[in-house]
């Protein structure tokens, strides 16, 4: 009997670690939110655009000439600083650099709450919303650090961030389930396959639809500037189209097969738990409309008249729906997959 | 697809042009043709295909912002009677049904049609290019292209650009295709291009696309779904839609070639934490299916939620369980029957609801028969809770099992030909006075309760039922090999890129139009151009560059190339 008390006893710390870890991982998402905004609102801008030769280390007889964005000045790890090492940097770079930190901090500690609250359930910790959208956050977090290491687009944390902390906070109050088993329709292994690949998918979409929004805003003020040399705008302090589109694009290419997978998946597991592969209920529904968003954003940005704009604003739609199916099909739409646990 | 939409822009008007004053039949019908061909190539263009994509998500969204009757036909029902005026007006519209409405299957067939017109030109164009590789010329100032570079060694031009081309060859995974062609100046010219699989996979998505709806047509129009209700130690026997409670065929479904097989379900068991929510569900269950059926050779299987019975194309699901109470009559002339019915879950705690119908009491002439039928009506709960006299259910396993029952007796309206419910008896029965509420009881097990003429209805308890499916689509095989096709594909189509590069090898000529020529060597002009994705071309560019003969190692003679603004 000790034997089991002593079990239950760890299962509880466990469960109560992860809560602890949540909250850990919320402080430093909405930490960084605020190192991202002082950054964003600092005048020390960053416009001083930095030169960086591609000198070829090996000093051999070849001489490079790119214009692509993967060249070295454009993935210097720490982002804009990383040419000026001898200057102090300024309050809005020394809160930028913190808010990537902390934001990393976040991160871990959202990591290790999903980990242990696998532990107190003994299973898969992404069977109900909270856990869903604990996961979501932490993928976001995750394409985010992966996103500001490899390319210059750090300005835009501030946006990132945002929706991160305003769903990490839903899923610690509104949707906060306690650690528990599930249903005998969710005990397979097809949720552990078909959900995970669902909230990575959405995770990365979502910093894919903060990058197209930014483009969009970058793109209007652009235009808006032209001709009006002398007007400023914090505005200007976004990273470049280019830039913002190549990030959205990217995280997309990766996310996009995958949410494909994730509906695949679902439909497999519908065929050994309802009896058919698909059958219109509002969240495949749902799901194949992001789908066909996502496809038409793709295409959009192959299709001259299309680029640009237009098809970030397809990919902010896609994501919308993303959110859409998420929230209001589970709370409010009835269909079959009632998982939401707040009945 | 880009190609495919200057060609579309292109208004055929210029070829009408080109046939001026043409008068007569023959002017119509090539005018009609021209409209015809125009029609063809606007549907077919790119940008068509766009719109159409949004049309149908557009199209979609009813079907999952309001009910549908394939889904839920008591909420669809509802939603119309909630709103008189616009419920009938969608209902007619098909915005309850409107994955079979006229309206959907429009946008996703012109869709399909100008994916398949679109593609088809694309696949042998593709086809070609990949058969002979790609053209030998190159672009005259390669300075100009997105990438480049300039490498000069010494040697021989010819045996520089096999060299070259021999190390593309081999060049990491994928390889690349090269061509080799001698300019008019001397110069050896070598080609090449890599990344045909991207537009294969390309390919192949699309018309994965394409095999996945044919398969969910043929699904559709071919397969069927039957639910039927069956209490422990029961059975069924399917060979034809009549054993099902409910049937649902596709169109084109043949009733007599179903697979016919028996079920007879042993016992069912489920397991709740203290708060009532179900951790497992497991029907126990003997089935026969094919050569078993003539010998009567009978399979013992745990049938269970996510785990269905897979035999010959059809699947067995566990999709659902409740409770048959049951009850025993004893009539006025003594005899004793046994009865049982199915009673429907009404909540989480198996609070249920049903009736039990007596068509046939015995002891009656034939004449009075219909006078005397009898129907036990009410609420059944495993886990009997009386509160301010409604009876409902505490916990949903059989721990205090109760019924709250009134008894009817006289004609149930069977024999009026219109199906009744088998949860419910005809109120307009009740309301004409043909049947009459003689007694009403809350019953525990082993209680009864006796009408004004000696019938005595005693509750004896109650077993548990499950709720089975029988479902099968002939399709559904070659609609995963169609997604699977699908994903290898989009993958394909997305991560691998499409490259060209040319190299330039040009004796004793000055590299982009520098001042000093070097002599007694060769000059390697390199430029690369992404036809796709521009991202990562960089770094690759670079290790193509070190491919140029003479750049592993800065050998003696050597000279290092200028570097070159831009």
């Amino acid at each position: 009997m000790a034997d089991v008390e002593s079990v239950a006893v760890v299962w509880q710390l466990a469960s109560r670690i992860s809560d602890l870890t949540f909250e850990g991982a919320l402080a430093g998402y909405v930490m960084a939110l605020a190192c991202h905004a002082v950054e964003f609102a600092s005048r020390r801008a960053t416009s001083t655009a930095r030169a960086t030769a591609a000198v070829p280390a090996d000093g051999s007889a070849v001489a490079l000439l790119t214009r692509d964005g993967d060249d070295p000045a454009e993935t210097g790890g720490s982002g804009e600083g990383s040419a000026s090492l001898t200057d102090r940097p300024g309050w809005g770079e020394r809160f930028g650099r913190a808010a990537v930190l902390v934001a990393g901090v976040g991160f871990t500690m959202n990591v290790l709450s999903l980990i242990t609250r696998g532990m107190a359930a003994h299973r898969a910790p992404w069977g109900n919303m909270y856990e869903i959208v604990s996961l979501i956050c932490a993928v976001a977090a995750g394409a985010w650090l992966v996103a500001v290491n490899r390319t210059k687009v750090r300005r835009i944390g501030l946006f990132v961030m945002f929706p991160i902390a305003v769903l990490s906070f839903v899923g610690g109050t509104v949707l906060y389930t306690p650690a528990g088993s599930l249903v005998p329709a969710l005990q397979s292994y097809w949720l552990v396959i078909h959900v995970l690949a669902v909230a990575i998918s959405s995770g990365m979409l979502m910093l894919s639809g903060v990058a197209s929004a930014m483009y969009i805003v970058r793109t209007r003020r652009d235009r808006r500037r032209d001709g009006h040399t002398d007007s400023r705008s914090v505005l200007d302090r976004l990273p470049s189209p280019d830039i913002l589109d190549k990030v959205a694009y990217r995280t997309a290419i990766i996310a996009f097969p995958l949410f494909t997978f994730a509906v695949v998946a679902g439909a497999l597991w519908a065929e050994a738990a309802w009896g058919r592969y698909w059958g219109w209920d509002p969240k495949e529904t749902t799901a194949l409309i992001t789908w066909i968003l996502y496809a038409g954003y793709l295409h959009a940005r192959a299709t001259s008249g299309w680029r640009g704009s237009r098809a970030a604003w397809i990919s902010i739609l896609g994501f919308a729906s993303i959110m859409f199916n998420l929230f209001v099909v589970n709370m409010v739409v009835s269909g079959l997959h009632s998982y939401a646990g707040l009945n | 697809m880009p190609p495919r939409d200057s060609i579309a822009a292109r208004n055929d008007e210029d070829l009408l042009q080109s046939h001026p004053a043409r008068n007569g039949p023959r002017g119509a019908l090539a005018r009609g043709l021209a409209v015809l061909r125009n029609v063809w190539r606007r549907l077919t263009s790119m940008r068509t295909a766009l719109i159409l994509l949004f049309l149908l998500a557009l199209a979609s969204l009813p079907g999952a912002l309001l009910p549908q009757w394939s889904t839920n036909r008591p909420k669809t029902a509802q939603y119309i009677l909630d709103h008189p005026t616009i419920g009938p007006w969608l209902n007619r519209l098909g915005f309850f049904n409107v994955f079979s409405a006229p309206w959907f299957a429009a946008v996703y067939l012109l869709l399909f049609i100008s994916l398949v017109g679109c593609l088809t030109p694309r696949s042998w164009e593709l086809l070609r290019q990949i058969r002979t590789g790609p053209p030998a010329s190159a672009p005259r100032n390669l300075s100009r292209l997105p990438h480049h570079a300039t490498v000069t060694i010494t040697g021989d031009a010819t045996a520089a650009g096999r060299q070259v081309a021999d190390r593309l060859r081999h060049a990491g995974v994928g390889g690349w295709r090269t061509a080799t062609r001698t300019e008019p100046d001397g110069a050896v010219v070598v080609a090449a291009e890599k990344g045909y699989l991207r537009d294969v996979g390309n390919l192949v998505f699309h018309f994965s696309l394409v095999g996945l709806l044919l398969s969910v047509a043929v699904g559709g129009m071919f397969g069927y779904e039957g639910t039927v209700l069956v209490t422990e130690g029961d059975g069924f026997c399917a060979s034809s839609p009549i054993a099902y409670d409910d049937f649902r065929p596709g169109p084109l479904v043949n009733p007599t070639t179903m697979t016919p097989f028996c079920v007879d379900v042993d016992a069912f068991h489920a397991a709740y934490t203290p708060q009532g929510q179900a951790t497992t569900f497991r029907a126990d269950i003997r089935f026969q299916t094919g050569g078993d059926l003539g010998t009567d050779t009978w399979r013992r299987r745990a049938l269970e939620v996510n785990d269905p019975l897979r035999f010959s194309g059809d699947r067995l699901y566990l999709l659902g369980h409740g409770y048959t109470p049951t009850f025993r009559i004893t009539y006025p002339d003594g005899q004793v029957r046994s009865y049982q019915q199915p009673f429907a879950p009404e909540d989480s705690m198996f609070t249920s609801q049903g009736a039990i119908k007596v068509t046939d009491p015995p002891g009656y002439s034939a004449a009075d028969l219909r006078k005397n039928q009898l129907a036990i009506v009410g609420i059944f709960a495993p886990t009997a809770v009386v509160r301010g006299g409604i009876m409902s259910s505490g916990f949903p396993s059989l721990l205090s099992p109760g019924v709250a029952v009134d008894v009817y007796r006289g004609d149930l309206g069977m024999a009026s030909g219109i199906p009744q419910s088998v949860f419910a008896i005809d109120t307009a029965q009740v309301a004409n006075g043909l049947l009459v509420k003689k007694a009403h009881a809350n019953l525990s097990p082993g209680q009864s309760v006796t009408l004004d003429d000696g019938t005595k209805i005693t509750f004896t308890g109650a077993k548990q039922f499950v709720s089975l499916q029988t479902s099968y689509d002939p399709a559904q095989d070659w609609a995963l090999v169609s997604v699977i096709a699908l994903i290898a594909g989009l993958m394909a189509s997305l991560l691998i890129k499409r490259r060209r590069v040319w190299f330039r090898i040009r004796p004793d000529a000055a590299p982009f139009g520098t001042a000093a020529p070097a002599r007694h060597g060769l000059c390697i002009e390199i430029g690369g151009l992404a036809r796709t994705d521009q991202a990562g071309y960089g770094r690759e560019f670079a290790s193509l560059v070190a491919l140029a003969p003479g750049t592993e190692s800065t050998a003696a003679g050597t000279v290092p190339a200028e570097t070159v603004e831009r």
